[in-house]
């Protein structure tokens, strides 16, 4: 019987690790490998583009804060959650998310639609005092994000980086980057039509009230306004990715 | 083989030089570590009762401190519990000095260290992967990578020099622990950095495939850093402290390979109802229920080894944390497999009763194991007769369960209310419950849970004063347990 064989894995440092070694790849392998390989693991589907640079700002701003703790960014496919917050999520939607930030816990609701369902005004008012807007809100004040000055000039780097881990972002936008950033927060860019076919349904303008200056609350709302923006659900049909 | 040769030659006799001084400093670190991540992890939760309590400042808000108390406890109070008592038991099951003499022990004592403090520091300032138990970033994960294959050559080197023919059980779990933890910080850890001058990276991986491989890392990190390691420690302090054998032989072989080969498969669990592929999902749900077996045979093996000694729970309190701890370990590693079921998990996802699972296992099992073996240590380290007082571990016992009961029965509450809000429909079909409803809803249950914290955090402050005076040489006259109050005041 291989118990009786036990004990020339206690005598042999070495068989002990291979052992181990060989008993604890495999479940990874086998979940994990195919995850990479099977075409369709993620939905084929309109309008998910890359993040742009002031969105990526705002998203790195997010993981700074922590946001993810308390804040989940995906919808799951039940009947209560899909009217709370929308279509369930589809993982085309966070296939340019390095990492992804689906989160574990709903202390606060989750944000994977929340574009377009409050005013910049209101996100602003909220994330300096969350409980001016919603009292009896338990989420952590932010006051200092709007005072702070946005630190992202080095936006095309971080945009190359995110190229070499596979987001498809152009020459162009990567040349860009940098005006783009500005240029997104500024009146200007609702006009710009080469901006806008970069990054389809951006939301544009000055985001936090100041005009002056480019803060870290201009590129934190950005970002919350594009989440669950880009797919364009009246058109969307499951039925298409069926093989 | 020739070891068992050697074995015969090396009566128990003959001193070995041990190299105590490493275990020493690890003692003390976990206890350090233990209180401060203690005491972070109440703040917050009193933070979430009273928001005001974040300060409006960027330094103390929840979303940075979060990480700061889950990594305090997982990796600078357990990863010290673990060094601690990992260097401690292979040494003396091995009969053999730790290998690489006093340096290499050392640094990894002290590069572990640094690498708690370069990741803390990152926490508060922002510098972070965020990614859950594995936000540190890139540097400081190269850097824990360089302390983490010298502990590796130490352990290994220790079990290549051992008088002893056969590894003991315990150090198979610390070996598995040691080499699993290598493997899942690589593969989740894999991001290249903006710049080499700059802290920020970006994860090799994106969206699904990101969150599988995160959680394979996260769910393991329970599996092999929370569990694996902290076997091991049941494995020589309870048959140790109870002065009775390990149960049963068989079973530990069994309990070790099926327990390591099932974890890894578990992490789906954590993806549920996502857009994670439902074939994962339910290989994940299906080995996590398998998982209950090789858990409770874990236990089982730890509980019966007291056979014929359990009259030691009455007047012995470091024991009682012990097999407290296995017990539960028992019944999390059932309300785990439960949870990982996807009708329950749609409920229980997102949920505080999350929260509650995890502090059964954090504060119950490894938390309490952990005391045990401290309590163990102290007194054998340092040379002392004994602890100077068993009175303030039974104080401090029932502080850290009283303290944990409160605080998992107010998170199984809170968190089944709160599921079950989200989902409530009222007669005209409509959600009954807005979302910030279900969130004035928990304000009691916080400040339970809160109040829970608080009194295990107070028991590790017993705990700190209990070592301190041992280590002084002090011993409080008492009447030692389990004889009647009236007969010790003679």
């Amino acid at each position: 019987m291989l118990l009786k064989k036990h004990h020339i894995v206690e005598k042999n440092v070495f068989v002990l690790i291979l052992g181990i070694f060989l008993t604890i790849i495999i479940g990874g392998i086998v979940e994990i490998v195919p995850l990479f390989t099977m075409e369709q693991t993620i939905e084929k589907v309109e309008g998910v583009r890359p993040y742009s640079p002031l969105e990526q700002a705002g998203r790195n701003i997010y993981i700074r804060e922590g946001c993810y703790n308390c804040h989940s960014q995906q919808i799951r496919p039940f009947r209560d959650e899909v009217e709370r917050y929308g279509h369930y999520s589809l993982a085309a939607e966070s296939m340019y998310d390095h990492p992804f930030q689906w989160g574990s816990k709903r202390t606060g609701p989750d944000l994977a639609r929340v574009g377009g369902k409050y005013s910049n005004a209101w996100h602003v008012a909220h994330m300096i005092d969350p409980r001016a807007v919603v009292p009896e809100s338990i989420m952590p004040g932010y006051p200092f994000l709007a005072e702070r000055k946005l630190d992202f000039d080095d936006a095309r780097a971080h945009l190359e980086t995110l190229k070499m881990v596979g987001v498809p972002y152009t020459d162009e936008m990567i040349e860009a980057a940098k005006a783009d950033l500005y240029l997104q927060a500024s009146e200007d860019a609702a006009y710009d039509d080469d901006f806008l076919a970069r990054y389809p349904n951006a939301a544009t303008g000055d985001f936090d009230g100041n005009p002056a200056e480019l803060t870290e609350m201009d590129a934190l709302v950005a970002y919350l306004q594009v989440l669950g923006r880009m797919v364009d659900f009246t058109t969307y049909n499951p039925q298409m990715n069926l093989r | 083989m020739s070891q068992g040769s050697m074995a015969q030659a090396a009566s128990p006799s003959v001193a070995v030089d041990y190299n105590m001084d490493v275990v020493r400093w690890a003692a003390l670190a976990t206890v350090f570590w233990g209180v401060v991540g203690f005491l972070v992890g109440d703040v917050i939760a009193w933070q979430l009762a009273f928001p005001v309590l974040n300060f409006d400042t960027e330094f103390l808000n929840f979303g940075r401190l979060r990480p700061l108390h889950t990594s305090a406890v997982i990796f600078a109070f357990g990863g010290n519990a673990l060094l601690a008592t990992s260097f401690y038991v292979v040494q003396r099951t091995c009969r053999a000095p730790l290998y690489g003499g006093k340096a290499l022990p050392a640094f990894v004592f002290w590069g572990y260290q640094l690498f708690i403090v370069m990741a803390a520091i990152g926490y508060v300032t922002g510098v972070t992967q965020g990614r859950e138990y594995a936000e540190p970033e890139w540097f400081v994960d190269i850097w824990i990578t360089i302390v983490w294959v010298c502990y590796l050559a130490v352990f290994v080197g220790t079990l290549l020099k051992r008088t002893e023919p056969h590894i003991y059980v315990a150090n198979w779990f610390y070996l598995a622990f040691i080499v699993t933890i290598a493997m899942l910080h690589l593969g989740n850890n894999l991001a290249i950095p903006v710049s080499f001058m700059g802290t920020k990276s970006y994860s090799m991986f994106s969206g699904v495939q990101d969150a599988l491989t995160q959680w394979w890392y996260g769910h393991n990190a329970v599996g092999f850093f929370l569990t694996a390691g902290f076997l091991g420690m049941m494995y020589y302090f309870i048959p140790k402290r109870a002065e009775r054998p390990v149960y049963s032989y068989r079973l530990s072989i069994i309990h070790f390979w099926a327990l390591i080969f099932l974890y890894i498969w578990a992490g789906p669990h954590h993806l549920h109802y996502t857009a994670l592929p439902d074939w994962a999902q339910t290989l994940g749900m299906t080995f996590s229920v398998m998982l209950w077996m090789p858990s409770w045979g874990g236990m089982i093996n730890g509980l019966m080894t007291l056979s014929g000694a359990w009259d030691k729970l009455r007047t012995d309190p470091v024991l009682r944390f012990m097999v407290a701890a296995v017990g539960f370990y028992g019944m999390s590693t059932f309300e785990g497999p439960v949870m990982s079921i996807k009708a329950v998990n749609g409920l229980s996802h997102y949920t505080d009763w999350t929260i509650g699972h995890v502090h059964s296992g954090a504060l119950g099992w490894v938390a309490f194991v952990s005391f045990g073996a401290i309590y163990f240590l102290i007194p054998v380290l340092w040379n002392r007769e004994r602890l100077y007082s068993m009175r303030l571990v039974a104080h401090h016992f029932w502080l850290g369960t009283i303290g944990i009961v409160l605080y998992i029965t107010s998170m199984w509450v809170s968190g089944i209310m709160q599921g079950l809000m989200w989902r409530a429909y009222d007669e005209l079909g409509f959600l009954q419950y807005s979302f910030i409803e279900t969130v004035e809803a928990m304000h009691p249950y916080y400040i339970i849970r809160a109040t829970g914290g608080l009194l295990f955090l107070l028991g590790s402050l017993l705990m700190v004063w209990n070592i301190y005076k041992t280590i002084k040489g002090d011993l409080r006259n008492e009447a030692p347990i389990g004889t009647p109050a009236t007969v010790a005041a003679e």
